[in-house]
């Protein structure tokens, strides 16, 4: 069935030319190669888009409508500080999603020969992250899609407003890490869900997204002022409402860096440990 | 280029060697010492039935299993030390088919030829001539959904063979297939011998062995029993095998005294009460065994002559049978 007269498998010369190390160069197109097959495989199932599709729109109508009589007035004057508030949430949620079918995917058999490939460990970990970005930026336009809808008239402009997105976008594909980490110790897609469920509520709703600090009591709001989420919206809200880069965009990006510093190392460890 | 970044010196007079190869789960010694010596070029056999280990011990030499005890070397490579270059070295097929369902089969040889550092035009070509050479042309760009399991098998050897690897192992690589597609497999295994290759497999069947391996390993519960040449291994069986049911279970011991006045050997017997299975040299010999029994006044429910089948081999090296082995397995 095969047609012979090709060079001979030499054993000798394979392992003199045998790679020790993984090089970054070669870690980086792996991660795009796995990036692609993640894309490829969203192109094919539509229906993984719908929670990023429907969330900001709904949540956006919904807050609006409840809180913004009671928090603010009026729903317009609400609009600048919920639609933030609702990027956060919104990218959150998303990065959830990372955790949850990292799971599925590592059941699947091809995550077998994905250890046995030579290639970084990381590899099939970050590939769907950055294919993700792609969910994020869908999510994070979504949300200031619809606020527009609604009236809101971002006093940053266009370029505040694209600021703040891509801030979102890298706090999101920072937090995924977390997600990620969850996804390579929970036994199952489900456990991974629940678990992340419980960390994703707490961090959301004491948060400044849907209520100023100030209404808040004491001990609550002393957590509320250290929750990097609160420092995402607040960042988001100076830059799409006032095209102010604050301080609080520093300590976005110092929060996002100590995550993926300590969940990065972590995920590929036990990814490791699961061989 | 220093000594740290020097390639590991490749020993190549052993393809595969491993002294004491140990794994452990919990309390279970799932594979309990094993050493092995495999030739360059050869097709080693390892046999054995569920749950002896065979899985367990392959998985450990690709780099997929931590190994806890012992020492396995690939090309004179040791395995736990340089893991990143075994992978370059082997080549894995598991039992269940590793490839991406979600992808078509061109796309999941592309992709796997990618991760191994091939640039895409090249990738693509590799991909096209596997996909001829496998008959798999037709269902190239068709989800994998969609393909038979002897497919699946054909499409998950040819992502093992992308960067022509110098040792491949199959994990039952025929298991569940039908008779025509189990001999297209032999023959494409045959083949990457023929191309300089080194081929490890595993197997539940005796023909398997027999027309494939050069030598074989029979594994029992974590452990080597025998090691060999298929036609060493079915001399200690016999040839053939003669299987007795007597009409009266109590009568086992006079029917072994009749075995062993005819043949000098002992029958071996069977978990199953009243059964008998005695190895035969030649099938001629069952002639003699049955008159002698008549003549003895033993009365048989049953005869049949059979080939020996890995239950023989079993039975014969081990004392039990495989069905036996694999519901101690389960009680666990």
């Amino acid at each position: 069935m095969i047609a012979p007269g090709r060079e001979a498998v030499r054993a000798a010369d394979r392992v003199a030319a045998a790679r020790r190390h993984v090089s970054m160069g070669e870690t980086i197109s792996q991660t795009m190669t796995m990036a692609w097959r993640t894309l490829k495989k969203m192109r094919r199932n539509p229906e993984q888009f719908f929670d990023v599709a429907l969330q900001p729109i709904l949540f956006t109508a919904m807050f609006a409508f409840i809180f913004g009589g009671a928090i603010a007035g009026d729903v317009q004057s609400y609009l600048p500080l919920m639609i933030p508030g609702i990027l956060a949430q919104t990218v959150l949620t998303t990065c959830m999603a990372t955790g949850t079918q990292l799971r599925e995917d590592m059941e699947k058999g091809v995550f077998d020969r994905f250890k046995s490939l030579p290639i970084a460990r990381i590899a099939p970990l970050a590939g769907p992250m950055v294919a993700d970005l792609l969910r994020y930026t869908i999510a994070a336009t979504l949300t200031f899609a619809m606020g527009l809808v609604m009236g809101y008239r971002p006093g940053g402009g266009a370029v505040g407003v694209l600021a703040a997105i891509l801030l979102a976008i890298f706090t999101g594909w920072s937090l995924a890490w977390i997600f990620t980490w969850i996804g390579t110790i929970a036994r199952s897609a489900q456990a991974v869900q629940g678990f992340s469920m419980m960390i994703l509520f707490p961090l959301t709703f004491l948060s400044n997204a849907f209520v100023p600090i100030e209404t808040l009591p004491g001990w609550l709001a002393a957590f509320v002022r250290i929750n990097p989420v609160s420092h995402l919206v607040t960042a988001a809200r100076d830059l799409a409402n006032s095209a102010l880069v604050s301080g609080e965009v520093a300590w976005t990006i110092l929060a996002c860096l100590i995550v993926i510093a300590i969940f990065a190392p972590l995920s590929v460890r036990s990814y490791k440990r699961h061989m | 280029m220093s000594i740290i970044e020097a390639a590991p010196r490749g020993d190549t007079d052993l393809a595969v060697r491993t002294e004491g190869l140990v794994k452990t789960f919990g309390e279970h010694r799932a594979v309990d010492g094993i050493d092995l010596r495999i030739r360059p070029g050869e097709i080693f056999g390892v046999l054995g039935p569920n749950g002896a280990g065979k899985t367990t011990m392959l998985r450990m030499l690709a780099t997929l299993l931590k190994i806890d005890a012992g020492r396995a070397e690939v090309f004179g490579v040791d395995v736990a030390g340089n893991p990143h270059v075994i992978r370059q070295l082997v080549g894995v097929t598991g039992q269940y088919a590793s490839v991406d369902e979600s992808l078509t089969a061109r796309e999941n040889l592309w992709l796997f030829g990618r991760l191994q550092g091939i640039a895409s035009p090249r990738a693509r070509s590799i991909a096209a001539e596997l996909l001829g050479q496998f008959g798999l042309e037709e269902a190239a760009d068709k989800p994998i959904a969609q393909f038979s399991g002897g497919m699946r098998r054909r499409l998950d050897l040819a992502a093992s063979l992308i960067t022509r690897p110098p040792l491949i192992f199959l994990d039952e690589p025929t298991t569940g297939l039908d008779p025509r597609t189990r001999g297209q497999m032999w023959d494409t295994i045959r083949y990457l011998v023929a191309d300089g290759c080194t081929v490890l497999l595993t197997t539940q069947y005796l023909d398997e062995a027999d027309q494939l391996a050069d030598r074989v390993a029979v594994i029992d519960h974590g452990r080597k029993v025998a090691e060999g040449t298929p036609d060493e291994l079915k001399i200690a069986v016999g040839n053939s095998t003669l299987q007795l049911l007597l009409a009266d279970p109590d009568e086992v011991s006079a029917a072994s005294e009749v075995v062993r006045r005819v043949l000098g050997s002992d029958p071996v017997l069977s978990p199953e009460r009243g059964r008998l299975n005695v190895a035969l040299d030649q099938a001629d010999l069952a002639a003699d065994v049955l008159i002698a029994l008549r003549t003895a006044g033993v009365s048989i429910t049953s005869v049949s002559v059979a080939k020996p089948s890995l239950d023989e081999v079993f039975l014969a090296l081990t004392g039990h049978g495989t069905d036996d082995d694999s519901s101690t397995e389960e009680n666990r």
